[in-house]
This record gives C-alpha cells, structure tokens and sequence, in this order.
C-alpha cells in the first residue's frame, strides 16, 4: 500500500489508492499512528483514488479521530468520497463522525 | 448459480470482491447496492479469516451466488469454528465518538447493509451466511 503524506502549514493531508481491508488496514494504522505521535492532530484524509473501505479500515480513522479530538486538538476530516462509499457511511450511521469536503482545498481550508 | 472456493486468506478479499460484484451487477443491482454487497461479503469474508479460522491459511470459503427475481443471493460457507452472531457484542454506534468500539462492527455493517441475513451452523455443512440484496 502506497501513502502518500504532504505537510501544510496548517495540516497534513494523507492519501491511497485503491482497496482498503483487513488486509492493508494495519499500514494505514501505522501512518496514522506515526503523525499523532509526532503531534500532527489536524488531518485530511483524501479519499480520490479509493474505492472500497471496509470496516478495518474506517475503525482506523475513528480510532485516530478519537485521539485528535481529545482536548479539542484537532480533528480528521475527509475528501474527495466517492458516492457509492459515502452512501455505505450513511446506512452505517457513521457519517457524523466524520466532516466530509468535496475537493481537497476546501478540506485544507477548513483548518 | 455460480459456486467457487477460495483460499482463508486476507488478500484473497480482492478476488472474492470481483467475483462478487461482477454478479451484482449482472442482476441489475445499482452501483450503491453493488458497493454495499462488496462491502458485506467482504466483512462476512474477513470475519471468517480471522474469527471462524482464526488465522490464514487454515481452511477455505466457499461463496455461491445465485441471481434471483428481487436481486442477489450470496452464500458463504466455512469449516472452522462455529460462529454464534449473538456471541458478538452490538457496536455501539450512533453514540458520541468517544464511546465507539470496534468489536463487532463487521457484523453490524452486514446487518445494516443487506436486506437479509440468515446465519446457520451443522456438524456436516459448518458455518453458512446467506444474504440477500434486494433492487430498489
């Protein structure tokens, strides 16, 4: 699994392609992990390129929103969804977990 | 009906998904529904691997698809533990964030994304999850 990570002055954006499962959950874990660890608690997650996120991969994203919310420090914002995985997050109830931005600028702005 | 055997392997998911979605879209299912059968057998698919099996490698998932009137029907059968869905504990979500927990949220996503899901267990049969996705 690629991750792209790029650093603003007010954020930090993090990026794959594709799937993401039980398989490769664990690597973006990892990713997420090392950023809070290193104080970065503002994060977008740039969906674009994935199309498939099962839950593994959205228990990583609530279990870093957990710790970038702890004392108001930040948060985990989303962008770039596509339909059909934004659609899934709504029948699951989970979209209110989660700021969701149509494009990336917007999601960068937003802090 | 079409019936194939795959390996209990995480990165086998990917070929179960195809295998999967090129049915549901051949029943005339909508993208959404497509997405959500992926995502279902996909949880149901992991929850074998790591529950059923405990581990890779350990025994294979069987996955029968049978196009129906009202959609899809997705069977995936296995022979390792027995599985008791009401041994796993509800997620609690729609709470505030701080209380979400991640056990049993693949089961919870399978509940919430299908229209029908039976769970049976036999000596002889092992463990078998049929689900149905209905057109809109």
């Amino acid at each position: 699994m690629d991750i792209g990570i790029t650093h603003y002055k007010r954020c930090v954006v993090v990026k794959t392609q594709g799937r993401v499962d039980g398989s490769n959950a664990p690597e973006l874990k990892v990713a997420f992990k090392e950023l809070v660890d290193n104080g970065h608690f503002n994060l977008v997650f740039d969906m674009s390129e994935i199309n498939f996120m099962a839950s593994a991969g959205w228990w990583v994203l609530i279990d870093t929103q957990k710790t970038c919310k702890q004392l108001n420090r930040g948060e985990v914002v989303l962008a770039n969804i596509d339909k059909s995985i934004q659609d899934s997050l709504n029948l699951v109830g989970m979209s209110s977990y989660f700021k969701a931005f149509d494009d990336i600028t917007s999601a960068v702005g937003s802090f | 009906m079409q019936t194939r055997f795959f390996p209990s392997r995480l990165e086998t998911l990917t070929e179960i998904s195809l295998f999967v979605t090129q049915a549901a879209e051949k029943a005339g299912l909508d993208d959404s529904a497509v997405y959500a059968i992926e995502l279902a057998v996909d949880e149901a698919a992991t929850n074998i691997i790591e529950h059923a099996y405990q581990g890779e490698d350990q025994g294979e998932i069987c996955c029968t698809l049978e196009i129906i009137q009202e959609g899809l029907k997705v069977i995936l059968q296995d022979w390792g533990a027995p599985f008791d869905p009401l041994e796993v504990p509800e997620p609690t979500l729609g709470v505030p964030l701080e209380r979400v927990q991640s056990s049993g949220l693949g089961l919870f996503f399978i509940r919430k994304l299908m229209d029908e899901v039976r769970f049976e267990f036999s000596d002889e049969k092992g463990n078998t999850v049929t689900m149905i996705k209905r057109k809109k």
